[in-house]
């Protein structure tokens, strides 16, 4: 049952991964990307991490994907099916897939170590991912989140500055 | 002695069919306690008081023309009502109904009153939920046409931000509760006190934030008839538009859950034997009982607020969002903190 769901999984996302890329439209390209983040998902609950499965569905496909979906929803559509492909578009795009499958092909070759596993049964990971966050790493977390601050406010300031 | 499978297939029936069963009667309880506010008598042709009034409208609408406009984008068309309607029926599985149901003859364990015992509950309630919207901006976008394109864009911004609130606002019950398990919140609430009881400000803002998710008056901007025609729903027709409706009502059944379970204590009463898990299957079904009377109590309530209070305009609505709601949740979860710690140290 394992590995039948597995390779379910990993199959729906990898059509999807390339259905996000070939499609022409770019509302179909942005629902499959949602699509992909819950199979995604499916993984992680595979893992028995429902915590990082529910997070990564609602901030991921919950969240981020509706802002890209309105943003694209304003486009052009029928322009965009129209574009034609760009010679530098199409160089840039294989030198960037060779690189990261020659990555991929160095990270798997090394010997694997097995990953911890949780804690009790259903425990969903959650102390596994918050107990090091608040504890071990509570001052690189810290900084982090006031960087996202900063950036927040940046965005806010660029957008407003037209108004004055 | 039952299989597990089946035990659990037997649930989910019983629980999508009471529940499918309530939101249909809810459409009918909407119009006629409109009609007792407005001083007239509402529905009453079909089946005495006009109590088989849902079957009829359900036939209604299956038998109705499902038009297809030509201007339209037929698959995204098609697919946005059943997104819109799947969520809040995914989402009740974690949802505790009941306590346990004790029968000896069918299995040696309580089977436990829900159906899936998640220990991210809440978190699985947010997710599914979220992806909700999508159904919504579908509509909106491939009707091809103003008003709905209109009323979808006013909802994903609205209801992107009335997540944001309700997320927030549940912050401090768990942090009281220590769990994220909804099973373990009502559980809680039946030893101790109910949440809404200390925490009040929580329990106010999520109901507020629920009424904007669910679309309802005084929130209802995605779908304001005297501005939008009918909003994302303005082209659908038939079974399709139906969808829409029962989506809408079913979110509503969803939320009324979450505020039983959340805040009012679920299945539970502050007396014995309401109090504590049920030892026989007779207070195991009042349990039941007792979740379901407090869903239909805040069915009404939303219904009552329906037509009481006028439409608010749509910056007010953003304004109350984002520069009240998220800042007082946030002073929320910051006092909340400060006080556990003093009352745990």
């Amino acid at each position: 049952m394992y590995d039948i769901l597995f390779w379910f999984f990993s199959i729906a996302m990898l059509v999807c991964g390339l259905l996000v890329i070939a499609n022409r439209n770019p509302v179909a390209s942005a629902l499959f990307l949602v699509l992909l983040f819950v199979f995604l998902a499916g993984l992680f609950v595979l893992l028995e991490a429902f915590f990082i499965a529910a997070i990564q569905v609602l901030v991921y496909a919950g969240a981020i994907m509706v802002l890209f979906l309105f943003v694209i929803m304003l486009l052009d559509i029928k322009a965009s099916e129209r574009r034609k492909f760009r010679a530098l578009g199409v160089v840039g795009g294989i030198a960037v897939a060779v690189a990261f499958v020659w990555e991929l092909v160095i990270i798997l070759t090394r010997p694997l170590k097995p990953l911890a596993t949780g804690g009790d049964e259903l425990s969903g990971g959650l102390e596994q991912v918050v107990k090091p966050l608040f504890a071990n790493y509570m001052l690189p977390f810290e900084v982090t989140a006031l960087l996202l601050l900063v950036a927040m406010i940046g965005v806010v300031l660029l957008s407003k500055r037209e108004l004055k | 002695m039952i299989p597990l499978l089946l035990i659990h297939l037997i649930k989910i029936a019983c629980v999508i069919g009471v529940m499918l069963g309530i939101v249909a009667y809810t459409v009918l309880a909407e119009r006629k306690i409109c009609a007792w506010m407005q001083d007239r008598i509402g529905p009453n042709r079909v089946g005495p008081f006009g109590l088989l009034q849902p079957v009829a409208d359900g036939l209604k609408f299956i038998f109705k023309e499902d038009v297809l406009p030509h201007h339209v984008n037929k698959v995204y068309f098609t697919l946005a009502p059943m997104i819109a309607m799947i969520p809040a029926l995914i989402t009740i599985a974690v949802v505790p109904w009941g306590s346990q149901l004790v029968i000896p003859s069918v299995s040696h364990d309580p089977i436990p009153g829900v159906i899936a015992n998640l220990n991210v509950g809440i978190l699985f309630v947010f997710a599914i939920s979220s992806l909700g919207v999508y159904g919504i901006v579908l509509a909106g976008w491939s009707s091809n046409s103003k008003y709905p394109f209109l009323g979808g864009i006013r909802s994903s911004a609205q209801m992107i931000s009335y997540e944001v609130c309700l997320g927030l606002s549940v912050v401090p019950v768990f942090m009281q509760v220590g769990s994220l398990n909804l099973m373990k919140v009502v559980e809680y609430q039946a030893q101790h006190t109910w949440l809404g009881f200390t925490q009040p400000l929580s329990c106010f803002i999520f109901l507020v934030s629920a009424f904007a998710e669910t679309n309802r008056l005084p929130f209802d901007l995605p779908e304001a008839e005297q501005e939008l025609v009918g909003g994302y729903h303005t082209e659908y027709s038939s079974m399709k538009f139906a969808m829409f409706f029962l989506g809408e009502y079913a979110a509503m059944f969803m939320a009324s859950a979450l505020m039983a379970t959340l805040f009012f204590g679920g299945w539970s009463l502050p007396f014995a034997p309401f109090n504590a898990p049920a030892q026989t299957l007779t207070v195991g079904l009042i349990h039941i009982g007792i979740f379901l009377a407090k869903v239909c109590g805040f069915l009404f309530f939303f219904i009552w607020v329906r037509w009481t209070i006028p439409r608010f305009r749509y910056d007010q609505l953003m304004t109350l969002g984002w520069k009240i709601f998220i800042p007082l949740t946030l002073l929320n979860i910051l006092i909340s903190g400060v006080v556990l710690a003093v009352i745990t140290k």
